[in-house]
């Protein structure tokens, strides 16, 4: 252990040697605040071994499932809808919202447990400058992982001489993009809530089962055992970010909904190219909705 | 009991920027669930005193320093600096610096990110960390990660970074707990001459020699309440059945021999001409044996009573201020 010296103590501040003075300094605004805490936190992700295992999982599947694709089908990558896109969009279904959720969830949680939270709390920042610095951080680090994976897939796929559409890639890496903020926001909800990081990630991956089969599941039995009305059905897998994504995603490669059957029929003769806008909507929602319930109840909740 | 303290005459003759309240607590109370943690308690802690919250574990010590940070809610108003904690809880906290028992950390920062990431929240921009770390004793550790710290140096680090823009007030929840007792001496002396550079101290503690050595008054929780609050040398001499020896010995020594008597487990403090020891009745021989194996020479002594004591303490802190 490094001693004290005496010498090093004597400068300590003079000018508060003369007498105490309350400080003339003011606190930081929010936006340095909840920049700097993004920073910190988009510096962390990167440096962890969960956003570089995404990545390169990520990566390599993607490029597995467009040479299956491919290969299957003799078609030419991204190059329009085909078994490559839907695998892509189903790889993007399974993994990204897994990755966001965990991630969100374990962030605020994990803080509280390590005594973390308290400490960055008791700093001149706001409740809501650290949950909104936290999701614009996380929110870098999966755009990051995400730009990575896909980016990495098409250069390999495009070196390898398969043709790849580049508005489908962007296309699709920006709807990724849009519902990895929807799942950052909800995880980070289930972190606010949380007690313990243990019980934070296991409810999120509750969560992802559930939006991922059950909810998939249960509509399909809805439709058979109820018979729901077309329009009804579709109206229910609008609560489903991720059958938002993913009717989303086909329209925006495609153009059209044929390939969901009945119910994406229905959505183009009623909303015509509008249901872009209907699924933005929903989306945004999704995105803003459980993180403002974040804010509101973080502000109430004790952080020790 | 309810129990609203005053300042003490210790500090009666101070400057008027001396005399303002920098912690003002007024009926503060705290609930979790049924139970109270801290009932009604009214406090004034002025500028550039030292006052250490002493009682049990669960007197509600820590509870109380973190309702003054906002970290929890409570019933009642707390302001710091004239701050509302609760509606201007930025400002407040900006006049704050905050160790806390156990520094939980990010760690993966190096104590040279970790200083700058608490800097910019701070609102200090990039400052040069040297003379931060140079204070705390870990000028040239600036590129190790937190988690090769040892307990006495994530301390220090939460210390640093507590002084980061020289806040006039520290906030210290039983700092020293987690340290060996070399690490508790350093880290008490460190304290003991920042809190005589003027800035206000609020500490909880339930040692004895560190109440002794940083506090010019004590409040006494128990339950949850504040019992009284008294000046630290009247205190120290109840607890110590009323004996305290007031030895008169050159400026030059006086460090020293608080040192050795520390040393030997006696909790010494300085003041305006010696150093004052509190004793049990069948000790007060001992400190005179430790000053002489050290060789350090006494010019004068006597066994003060616990009035005496506090009159003396009072006198110190007229030297501090």
């Amino acid at each position: 252990m490094t001693a004290l010296s005496s010498d090093s103590l004597a400068h300590t501040s003079p000018a508060s040697a003369v007498r105490p003075r309350p400080t003339r300094r003011r606190a930081p605004g929010a936006w340095a605040n909840i920049g700097s805490i993004a920073h910190r936190e988009l510096r962390d992700a990167i440096r962890s071994r969960w956003f570089w295992l995404y990545t390169l999982s990520f990566a390599v599947l993607g490029l597995a499932v467009s040479f299956v694709s491919a290969a299957g089908t003799g078609a030419s990558g991204l190059s329009g809808f085909g078994r490559t896109t839907a695998g892509l969009i189903n790889l993007v279904l399974l993994v990204v919202p897994l990755m966001a959720l965990t991630a969100g969830a374990a962030s605020i949680a994990s803080d509280r447990e390590r005594g973390m939270l308290a400490y960055v709390l008791a700093q001149p920042v706001a409740r809501y400058e650290v949950v909104l610095g936290k999701y614009f951080g996380l929110a870098g680090a999966l755009l990051a992982c995400l730009s990575l994976g896909l980016g990495g897939c098409a250069l390999i796929l495009a070196s390898k001489g398969v043709r790849t559409s580049p508005s489908s890639l962007l296309w699709l890496t920006g709807l990724s993009f849009l519902l990895a903020l929807a799942m950052l926001s909800v995880g980070l909800l289930i972190s606010v809530l949380a007690r313990k990081a243990s019980v934070a990630v296991g409810t999120a991956i509750f969560t992802w089962l559930t939006l991922v089969f059950v909810s998939d599941l249960a509509l399909m039995a809805g439709a058979i055992a109820l018979r729901l009305r077309i329009e009804t059905l579709f109206g229910l897998s609008l609560v489903n970010p991720l059958q938002v994504f993913k009717m989303w995603s086909l329209h925006a490669v495609d153009a059209t909904l044929d390939v969901l059957g009945p119910a994406g029929l229905y959505a183009m003769d009623t909303y015509g190219d509008g249901v872009a806008l209907l699924f933005a909507a929903v989306l945004a929602l999704w995105i803003t909705l459980p993180l403002a319930l974040a804010v509101l109840l973080f502000a109430r909740r004790s952080p020790v | 009991m309810t129990s609203s303290s005053s300042i003490s005459s210790a500090a009666s003759d101070r400057s008027a920027t001396n005399a303002t309240s920098m912690i003002r607590m007024t009926e503060v109370t705290k609930r979790f669930g049924r139970s109270v943690a801290v009932e009604a308690v009214s406090l004034d802690v002025a500028a550039g005193e030292s006052l250490a919250l002493w009682g049990a574990n669960g007197a509600g010590k820590t509870t109380l320093i973190r309702c003054a940070l906002g970290l929890l809610g409570f019933e009642g108003s707390i302001a710091i600096g004239g701050h509302d904690v609760r509606h201007d809880g930025k400002a407040a906290r900006l006049l704050i610096g905050y160790v806390p028992q156990e520094l939980g950390f990010y760690d993966d920062l190096s104590l040279r990110e970790a200083i700058a990431f608490f800097a910019r929240l701070k609102g200090l921009g990039l400052p040069d960390v040297s003379p931060t770390l140079e204070q705390v004793g870990l000028l040239g550790h600036e590129r190790k990660r937190i988690r090769e710290l040892s307990g006495g140096m994530k301390q220090r680090l939460a210390l640093a970074i507590a002084l980061l823009g020289d806040p006039p007030i520290l906030l210290l929840d039983e700092v020293t707990a987690s340290l060996d007792a070399v690490g508790r001496d350093e880290f008490v002396g460190l304290l003991e001459r920042l809190s005589g550079a003027g800035r206000t101290l609020l500490f909880a503690s339930h040692r004895i020699e560190e109440v002794a050595a940083l506090a010019g008054r004590v409040a006494l929780l128990e339950r949850g309440r504040i019992l009284r609050v008294e000046p630290c040398a009247r205190f120290v001499a109840e607890l110590a059945h009323g004996a305290v020896l007031h030895l008169v010995m050159a400026a030059g020594v006086r460090e020293t021999a608080i040192r050795s008597l520390r040393a030997g487990g006696f909790a010494a403090q300085m003041n305006g001409v010696g150093v004052l020891v509190p004793v049990l009745p069948e000790q007060k021989a001992v400190p005179f044996r430790l000053l002489a194996e050290a060789r350090i020479p006494i010019d004068d002594f006597e066994v003060v009573s616990a009035s005496h004591a506090a009159a003396l303490a009072s006198r110190t802190m007229e030297v501090r201020s």
